[in-house]
């Protein structure tokens, strides 16, 4: 019987199965940040068992609330730091160097087709895009990932996503993960691996793609895994070029984890976004998702364009070319948070920054900041936001507010307009490449 | 101990995510115990009042996809804070069932028909629930009105629970 990726890459790095359905795995990555590690290595502290179980395969950054707002958040920084050098972690990215972990760690080149990956984090999905299983988890399976370097999962059922057409132009990744989680709701891949294939993301950047798996977990999902392909070897070619003779080998090596002609779905969707229209979230989950036309009209207060869906230096061109030579309305503030500091400096370089700056944009440093509504943007009750962002749940970005999710073209046409707006009003429709 | 109990608080909402059990603003706390106060706070559910109908509860029952969102543990952690060990519900997102199993709590997944049996009875009058993990049967008393569920959990389920988490366990087997 034919095999899916996730269950390749299972069967690559089992440890032990203690139990029916149980799959003990070694894991290649354990990442963190500084929300949910601190509690972990307290925790390992007061047990007696303050160590890593490979340095080099731990990698951390301080994302969530940087640089510190108060003395909690410092500390919570301070317990990684101090952390990070007493084990000797050489990749901790500490302010200066930061930047949302699931934006920055796969520019560091720390992901590989077939690594099994797991972080405090549910975005942690936003790594299948590089065919590998990520995995959010809890502080207790971090504690242990980081201790013993393993981490349990059931089997993985596999749910394949088909996206098929041609994606029309002013319609990006964004639109077409909302519009696969309008179909299949919140929980309509719980405790299942989504694979998502189809011409259409076989066309897509590696930054699509990992729009794309980001918001797997939106819908329940595990992980949100694309196939290995030439664009997955051509991102990662500087960080890989020691390693094989050239990239036909990388990608030939990569295959290896490539589902089989006959492997065996959990469930097959096909959608065909060739009429598919720019999209955004309406409710508190985010699954309620209308055309952005339907929307028209609704007023926002801060719009927010950033995050690990939607803050790579793709988006903020697209952005950019969106509010370029226009104002931002009055009666909004927007603010733009490039995801890396890599993405800001080659933002400033490419007249990006200067350019939102034009507009009336706030650019903030990389962080997750106002995303979950910790820092740099908090709204006040009864506000609303238009954000690029992944999450609409109640309060998600200050207590009492509003969030509706979009693409950063939709996200800075809102902007100007003070409404949530389509973009193609602004600049004719708008290129994924 | 495989034995947990409690009144019962019955929320009648489903997708309830894990903002709402403990909002992204407490995360900068290290310590587990502050975020007792804090639990449900932001909860989107007419007629719930954390201040008032969390007291005295030991048991939640709720509808599908409960603990959707994000992974923070916290949100076990503030139902622990609280007393609340147990959690019956028609599904639950996946990180937040193992979180609870991590921690040697109890996530409990029952069908429609026997939610809705725990809603009606709850109507009515307080919900007394007792969950025994070696029979895997919870046992309901609801005014003079007592009845059996039995339920099923995973060897790996149970025997997570028995060693009061994964730290435990994984600490004695790899
Ligand atoms: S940007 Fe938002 S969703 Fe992404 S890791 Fe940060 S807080 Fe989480």
């Amino acid at each position: 019987m034919g095999k899916t990726i996730a269950e390749k890459i299972f069967d690559d790095h089992l440890v032990d199965r203690p139990f029916n359905s149980v799959n003990v795995l070694r894991l290649d990555r354990v990442f963190c940040h500084e929300i949910t590690t601190p509690t972990a290595i307290q925790d390992l502290k007061a047990r007696g068992k303050d160590r890593v179980f490979d340095p080099d395969r731990i990698k951390a950054v301080i994302d969530h609330v940087t640089p510190a707002k108060d003395a909690k958040t410092a500390m919570q920084g301070k317990v990684l730091r101090d952390w990070a050098r007493r084990h000797g972690i050489i990749d901790f990215f500490d302010i200066g160097r930061n930047g949302v972990c699931h934006a920055l760690f796969p520019e560091k080149g720390f992901v590989r087709p077939g690594f099994v990956i797991i972080m405090g984090d549910s975005h942690t999905c936003t790594h299948g895009a590089f065919g590998a299983f990520a995995a959010g988890v809890g502080t207790t399976d971090l504690e242990v990932g980081i201790l013993k370097g393993v981490c349990a999962f059931k089997q993985p059922d596999t749910l394949k996503i088909e996206i098929t057409g041609t994606l029309p132009p002013g319609v990006f990744a964004k639109d077409v993960i909302l519009e696969v989680i309008r179909r299949i709701t919140v929980n309509g891949a719980t405790n299942q691996v989504i694979e998502f294939c189809g011409p259409v993301v076989d066309a897509m950047s590696m930054e699509s793609r990992m729009t794309l798996s980001n918001m797997a977990v939106e819908a329940g999902a595990t992980c949100g895994i694309c196939r290995p392909d030439a664009v997955t070897v051509d991102y990662l070619w500087p960080f890989i070029k020691e390693e094989y003779p050239d990239r036909e080998a990388a990608l030939a090596d990569f295959s290896r984890f490539l589902p089989d002609e006959d492997a065996v779905y959990a469930g097959h969707t096909v959608i065909d976004v060739t009429d598919l229209v720019p999209l955004a979230t309406f409710g508190y989950k985010p699954d309620n998702v209308r055309p952005v036309s339907d929307m028209a009209g609704t007023r926002v207060d801060q719009v927010y364009i950033g995050s690990c869906t939607n803050g790579r230096i793709e988006d903020l061109r697209v952005a950019a070319k969106v509010v370029r030579g226009g104002r931002i309305a009055d009666s909004v503030r927007a603010i733009v948070s490039p995801a890396t500091p890599k993405v800001f400096s080659q933002a400033l370089e490419e007249g990006l920054i200067q350019e939102f700056m034009d507009a009336g944009f706030c650019v903030t440093n990389p962080t997750c900041g106002a995303c979950l509504g910790m820092s740099n943007g908090v709204l006040a009750s009864g506000e609303v936001a238009a954000a690029t962002t992944n999450r609409n749940f109640n309060g998600r970005m200050g207590k009492g507010g509003m969030v509706h999710l979009m693409s950063p073209a939709t996200a800075a046409a809102t902007a100007l307009a003070g409404t949530i707006t389509n973009a193609s009003l602004f600049t004719g429709p708008a290129q994924t490449k | 101990m495989t034995r947990f109990s409690g009144t019962a608080l019955c929320l009648d909402r489903a997708d309830i995510n894990t903002d709402e059990i403990i909002p992204a603003r407490y995360l900068t706390e290290i310590d587990k115990t502050v975020l007792g106060p804090h639990l449900m706070e932001d909860l989107d559910l007419a007629g719930f009042d954390p201040k008032t109908d969390l007291a005295g509860i030991g048991v939640v029952v709720t509808r599908k996809n409960f603990g959707c969102g994000s992974s923070r543990e916290h949100a076990p952690w503030a139902l622990e804070a609280n007393g609340i060990r147990v959690v019956i519900a028609e599904s639950f997102a996946r990180i937040f069932h193992q979180n609870m199993f991590n921690c040697g709590m109890l996530a409990i997944t029952l069908d429609k028909k026997q939610i809705d049996r725990l809603f009606k009875a709850a109507a009515k009058n307080p919900l007394h629930i007792s969950a025994d993990v070696d029979m895997e049967t919870i046992t309901v008393t609801a005014g003079l009105d007592t009845w059996s569920i039995p339920f099923d959990l995973t060897g790996f389920e149970k025997a997570l629970v028995r060693a009061g988490g994964w730290v435990g366990y994984a600490d004695q087997n790899y």
